[in-house]
């Protein structure tokens, strides 16, 4: 291993480290532009040009590997010059527009121009216009501010999968562009913009509302999804304005989906923001004491008839609140599986991505099933992707056929090939066999089905045949696409013994065998088979589950309460209270407090501290916050029995709208038109786009 | 860079040329034969005279590379034409030493005869002007290219005598036009006059 010194400080690094990746080890800051630890290296900004002794010229530390007894400068005349100089080219073109900039107050550019720009322009020319770009509904472009670093360029074609950015023409005349007959479709496409260390990619939803300095910024975790990445929830009085990702090594690395970063404005229409009682077949406002005694009413009457459906987005706290008030009510009738996906909570590996997203990365083989993870889970699918950029990684499909941004072999759609595969009939079993970290992905298409059990049964039988979980090595994982669901089978939120699973609390209800049915931001439950069942809808948006109730009761969003949810792996993580829920809304484990009290069943809890140790005695997984708990493998899982027919196809068509908040995101209405539900990048345009 | 209404709907090399495009794509080791999108890039031109957006994208499709990379190396090396060209392509060098040695008035010839500007093409679609810069050939300044074939030590009238004889239908001789063999001095050698070594003996 080399041994280099900088700034007189000396580092042992590893052969082929770069100057700057050793200096950002010491914590020397270098300037960068082009330069991204997880790009490509460009090394086309020059900005990052430090003295090397016994070396002629400055060196663009990004791009030099150390070498042993290495002597680096990186703070001496000779380098600030060398940088000024740089500095001067890129602002030669540069607008200094940055009092209008939406990047102002957070722009490398600037920062850096502080440190090495002129107060002075030589130049007598006049600057070079560039005419923006059509990137779509999210990114706004202002190409004559962009100074080439080809940042955008390189995540998009590397990271995304999607390579339809590029600079074209050269020298004076170089523009970065998007090919004209595609879009910017990729549903990653929203980290574009955080990448661009100018102001020539914006977000442009939220485009000139806000100054970077004036918002409140709150860390959190992201409940759009199953992956539950890090995020930064940017907010101005009781507005959000944007989300962000965080650094989360493990989770989500530093990217975020479109429809996390972007439905962030669903968040402000269609709120529930006061009790609503259904009046003569009318919705009409109430309070919330009227609400809970409506409720109570009917309650008393339905004796043990009573059941609860959980959404996508139920908090643990709420669900342990709903189970215990359920239970004491007498009823064991819950379920968190709205889809009727056929997860066995008894088994927790049968349910956990078991691999990690991170562990994803050593794998050398992959069979999907049934699942699209590019829609599903497009971060995660990233992870898939630059695994499979390293080379050795075979992977397979059974399902829909399309482009994921890496090559797969397609097996076919039938789930009678999984058959196949599981009974060591199909030659994709001998590569699982002989690889040294096979895995397994099955989605929510192919569990939701009739025959979800026996097709989960199976993917446990070519995981102990093909040797999916071996030491150190769990390669069976299950894709999730609903935020609250392993956290809802960790706590056992599904129905006990003998009780009634979702399917028959949908049938009862009709039937008149439920009476009084809770949906916890369930709005994919088929409201018209609901019969006569008193309905109550506790939940933040008034999508489908609002319209079928006779009593609303108006919880928080995800950025709203400080909630917990497990995410696909099984990691316990909690959100914080970034904006204040709208109008009489409140958060929701403390709803159904209340409700337990007008109910005359007050549940033993007053505070989130004591929610939370509930939820410790449920599960331990939610006492160890922000890590990992790992199951063990367990008894046997999953149904033997006949398969089905039809294809296996993912349970997300439109990756833009997946869940009330999205559904009432105007910019996710406006992807859905432009981009028709992602994976769609040779979109053809005619006209003068672009 | 919107679709132009010159961008034709679609592409396809002929059969001679796709025998050629495909000999040069074997050249390269198998995985790497988007080393091919050059020579095959200029095989498109040859076919149509310029690089259509529809011949990009057959080529990306024959090598297996995005279509935006394949348009990067379009745009960037100007000797690919990204717009419909005449028969004749008389491309001009105005640089410093074809400058200093008289391109202004090539360049006036130039416009004179085909009653053109830069970048434009004659009402007939024979020919289309260009202003380029160095074409490598200063030794002989001042030059154009009228497609594959140099003409240089130009002047005002021997620019019009070149191009009047391609309006003719002829091809006129390429290389310098005042007479001069290759870059040999104008006048004639200077030195090495006689064949002289060592020893006195011729």
């Amino acid at each position: 291993m080399p041994k280099l010194t900088i700034d007189g400080r000396e580092i042992e690094v590893e052969a082929g480290t770069t100057i700057i990746q050793a200096a950002d080890l010491l914590g020397i800051e270098i300037p960068r532009f082009c330069y991204h630890e997880r790009l490509a290296i460009a090394g086309n900004c020059r900005m990052c040009l430090v003295e090397v002794e016994k070396m002629p010229k400055p060196a663009a530390s990004c791009a030099m590997p150390v070498g042993e007894g290495m002597v680096v400068k990186t703070n001496t005349p000779a380098v600030r010059k060398a940088r000024q100089g740089v500095m001067e080219f890129l602002l030669l073109n540069h607008p200094l527009d940055c009092p209008i900039c939406d990047q102002g107050g957070e722009c490398d550019l600037q920062d850096q121009a502080m440190a090495y720009g002129s107060d002075k322009n030589r130049c007598q020319e006049g600057k070079r216009a560039v005419p923006d770009k059509d990137y779509g509904p999210l990114v706004q472009t202002m190409m004559t501010r962009c100074i080439q670093c080809t940042r955008c360029v390189r995540f998009i074609s590397e990271i995304a999968g999607t390579p339809v950015l590029g600079g074209l023409g050269r020298g004076e005349h170089l523009e970065i562009s998007r090919y004209v007959n595609a879009a910017v479709s990729s549903e990653l496409s929203g980290n574009l913009i955080d990448l661009c260390p100018v102001g020539a990619l914006t977000n442009k939803p939220a485009s000139y509302t806000y100054r970077a300095w004036e918002l409140k910024k709150t860390e959190s975790v992201d409940a759009m999804d199953a992956l539950g990445s890090a995020i930064r929830v940017d907010t101005r009085g009781n507005e959000v304005i944007r989300i962000l990702p965080r650094v989360a090594e493990d989770v989500n690395e530093e990217w975020l989906s479109d429809r996390s970063r972007f439905a962030c404005d669903g968040l402000k229409r269609q709120r529930l923001d006061k009790p609503y009682v259904r009046k003569d077949g009318k919705l009409v406002p109430a309070t919330w004491n009227e609400a809970f005694a409506a409720i109570a009413a009917k309650v008393k009457a339905a004796g043990t008839k009573v059941a609860a459906i959980a959404g996508d987005q139920a908090d643990a706290e709420t669900m342990v609140a709903y189970k215990d008030l359920l239970a004491a009510l007498g009823s064991q009738a819950v379920d968190c599986r709205q889809d009727g996906a056929k997860l066995d909570a008894s088994v927790r590996a049968s349910y956990l991505f078991n691999s990690t997203a991170a562990g994803i990365e050593e794998a050398d083989a992959l069979l999907i099933v049934g699942s699209n993870p590019r829609k599903e889970n497009p971060v995660l699918n990233a992870r898939i992707r630059k695994r499979w950029q390293k080379g050795g990684f075979k992977v397979a499909r059974i399902g829909h056929k399309g482009d994921l941004t890496y090559k797969y072999e397609h097996l076919g759609d039938d789930a009678s090939i999984l058959k196949a595969v599981a009974e060591g009939k199909h030659p994709f079993f001998e590569v699982l066999k002989n690889a040294k970290k096979p895995a397994l992905i099955i989605g929510q298409g192919a569990l939701s089905r009739a025959d979800g059990a026996v097709l989960l049964g199976l993917a446990r039988k070519l995981a102990d045949a093909a040797g999916l979980v071996r030491d150190g090595w769990n390669g069976f994982n299950v894709l999730h696409t609903a935020a609250a669901r392993v956290g809802g089978l960790d706590l056992g939120f599904v129905p006990g013994q003998g009780w009634r699973d979702v399917d028959h609390i949908v049938d009862g209800a009709h039937k008149g065998d439920i009476q009084v049915l809770f949906l916890i931001g369930a709005d994919e439950v088929d409201m018209k088979a609901l019969g006569e069942a008193f309905v109550v809808y506790q939940g933040s948006h008034g999508d489908a589950g609002a319209h079928r109730a006779d009593v609303i009761l108006p919880g928080a969003a995800y950025t709203e309460k400080s909630a917990t949810f497990v995410n696909l792996e099984g990691r316990a993580q909690q959100t914080r209270l970034a904006v204040f829920p709208p109008g009489e809304a409140k958060e929701d484990w403390r709803i159904v407090r209340a409700l337990s009290e007008a109910l005359g069943k007050p549940l033993p809890y007053d505070s989130l501290k004591a929610v939370r140790e509930r939820l410790a005695k449920a599960s331990p997984v939610f006492a160890a916050i922000g890590q990992v708990v790992p199951a063990a493998w367990g008894a046997a899982f999953g149904a033997e029995g006949s398969l089905g027919d039809g294809a296996l196809v993912s349970n997300v068509d439109n990756f833009y709208q997946t869940d009330p908040i999205s559904r009432a995101s105007k910019t996710m209405a406006e992807c859905t038109a432009a981009f028709g539900g992602g994976c769609n990048h040779k979109h053809k345009k005619t006209g003068t786009h672009g | 860079m919107s679709n132009h209404s010159y961008e034709p709907e679609s592409f396809a090399f002929t059969p001679e040329y796709l025998e050629k495009a495909k000999a040069f794509i074997a050249k390269y080791p198998a995985g790497r034969q988007q080393s091919a999108v050059m020579p095959l890039l200029d095989l498109a031109q040859r076919q149509e005279g310029w690089v259509s957006r529809a011949a990009m994208e057959v080529i990306a499709e024959m090598l297996d590379m995005a279509p935006i990379r394949v348009e990067e190396v379009a745009t960037f090396y100007t000797m690919y034409n990204r717009k419909p060209v005449g028969t004749f392509h008389v491309q001009v060098c105005t640089n410093l030493p074809c400058m200093l040695r008289g391109s202004d008035d090539v360049v006036a010839a130039a416009k004179a005869t085909l009653g053109v500007e830069f970048g434009d093409m004659t009402g007939d679609g024979k020919f289309t002007l260009s202003e380029v810069e160095c074409l490598g050939a200063c030794v002989n300044a001042p030059m154009m290219q009228i497609n594959d074939d140099y003409y240089e030590d130009l002047t005002a009238e021997s620019t019009k005598a070149v191009l009047e004889a391609f309006k003719r239908g002829e091809t006129p001789k390429p290389g310098p036009q005042n007479g001069r063999q290759f870059s040999c001095p104008a006048g004639g050698p200077t030195a090495l006059t006689e064949l002289k070594f060592e020893g006195g003996k011729a």
